[in-house]
C-alpha cells in the first residue's frame, strides 16, 4: 500500500493521511460497487431484451470478467501491494480452470 | 509486533492483517486455498457445461429455459453483491480499529447471506415440487445442483463462518491476533461473490437465452 512509504516523523500527522488515504479508497470501492450493478443491470436488461444468442451470450460473459475484475482488484484489494503470490495463485487457478472448461466443451461436444 | 499487543486508535498499524507472522503466513496460505477453489468450481462449471439441458426423455422433462426466472436470480444476485460491499465497510472499519462499526457491518453481510441463501431454499423447492427436477431426475439435475447447490454449501459456511468469529470475538475488542482472521473471513466471502457472478451469467442468464 502507497501509505506505508509515508513517515514524516510526526506520528498524528501520518495518522491523519492514513485516515484520508482510506476514506478516499473507501469512495473507490463505492464506485467499483455502483459500476457492478450498472454491469450485472445491463447483463439482465441483455437477456431480457431477447437479442440475438450469437451476440448476448459472449455479451454477457465479457461482463462478467469486466465484473469479477473489479472483484478481486478493489474488494480482494488486490491492486494493493503485496499481493504478487496472490495473483500468481489465482491466475494459475483460472488458467487450469479455463482449460478444464475447453477442455469438456471440446470432448463433449466435437 | 505481536499478536497480543494491546493497541489503540493511535498505535493500530495499516495493514493489521499482515503484520505478524501468523497473520502472513495466513494471506498467503489463503490465497492458495482461493486458487485451489478457483479449479474446483471450474470443474464443476465445466461439468454443467457439457451437461445442460441432458435429460432422458426431452419433451417432457424441464429445460433450463423453462425453470429459471429472471426476478428471482436477480434479487439474489442484488442480495450477494450488496453483502460483499458491506464485508468491504467491515474491512474499512476494521483497519480504523473501529470494532463496534466492523461488527455492525459484519452483521448486515450476515443479514444479506441469510437472505440469499432463503431465496435458493425457495428456488430448490419449487424446482423440485413444480417441476420434479431434481438431483437424479437427469444429468442436467444433477450438473446443476452440484454446482449451484456446492456455492450455496459455501454461503452457508461463510456465514457460519463469520458469525464464530463474531460471537468469539464479540467481547475482546480489535487485535493482531484477530484481525487477520475477519480479514481472511471477508476475502472468503468476496469470492463466494465472484463464483456468483459466473453462476448467474452461465446457469442463469445462459440458460435462458437458451
Amino acid at each position: 500500500m502507497a501509505n506505508q512509504q509515508t513517515n514524516s516523523g510526526n506520528p498524528r500527522v501520518d495518522l491523519e493521511y492514513r485516515r484520508r488515504k482510506s476514506a478516499e479508497e473507501m469512495r473507490y470501492q463505492v464506485v467499483s460497487f455502483s459500476l457492478m450493478i450498472f454491469l450485472t443491470l445491463v447483463a439482465f436488461a441483455a437477456v431480457a431484451m431477447k437479442g440475438s444468442a450469437w451476440f448476448t451470450v459472449p455479451f454477457i460473459i465479457l461482463l462478467a470478467f469486466v465484473q469479477v475484475v473489479f472483484q478481486l482488484y478493489y474488494f480482494m484489494h488486490m491492486s494493493h501491494k503485496g499481493h504478487e503470490a496472490p495473483s500468481l495463485f489465482l491466475y494459475s487457478g483460472l488458467f487450469v480452470g479455463l482449460i478444464t472448461v475447453l477442455t469438456f466443451m471440446t470432448i463433449v461436444w466435437w | 509486533m505481536h499478536a497480543e499487543e494491546k493497541l489503540t486508535y493511535e498505535t493500530w498499524p495499516a495493514e493489521p492483517e499482515k503484520s505478524t507472522l501468523e497473520a502472513k503466513n495466513k494471506f498467503l496460505g489463503f490465497w492458495l486455498f482461493l486458487g485451489g477453489e478457483t479449479v474446483l468450481f471450474a470443474s464443476l462449471f465445466a461439468t454443467y457445461l457439457a451437461l445442460k439441458d441432458k435429460v432422458p426423455n426431452p419433451g417432457e422433462a424441464a429445460l433450463a429455459k423453462d425453470l429459471f426466472e429472471l426476478p428471482l436470480t436477480f434479487v439474489a444476485t442484488m442480495l450477494l453483491l450488496t453483502s460483499s460491499l458491506t464485508s468491504v465497510y467491515a474491512m474499512y472499519q476494521m483497519k480504523n480499529f473501529q470494532f463496534k462499526k466492523m461488527m455492525l457491518w459484519l452483521g448486515i453481510t450476515v443479514l444479506l447471506g441469510l437472505g440469499f441463501l432463503g431465496l435458493e431454499v425457495y428456488e430448490f423447492n419449487h424446482y423440485v415440487h413444480e417441476y420434479h427436477h431434481t438431483f437424479t431426475s437427469s444429468a442436467f439435475g444433477s450438473a446443476f445442483y452440484t454446482l449451484v447447490g456446492f456455492h450455496g454449501g459455501h454461503v452457508t459456511f461463510g456465514l457460519a463462518w463469520i458469525l464464530t468469529l463474531m460471537i468469539r470475538n464479540a467481547k475482546r475488542g480489535l487485535n493482531l491476533y484477530n484481525a487477520p482472521k475477519f480479514y481472511v473471513a471477508s476475502l472468503y466471502w468476496h469470492f463466494i461473490d465472484v463464483v456468483w457472478v459466473f453462476i448467474f451469467t452461465v446457469v442463469y442468464l445462459m440458460g435462458m437465452v437458451g
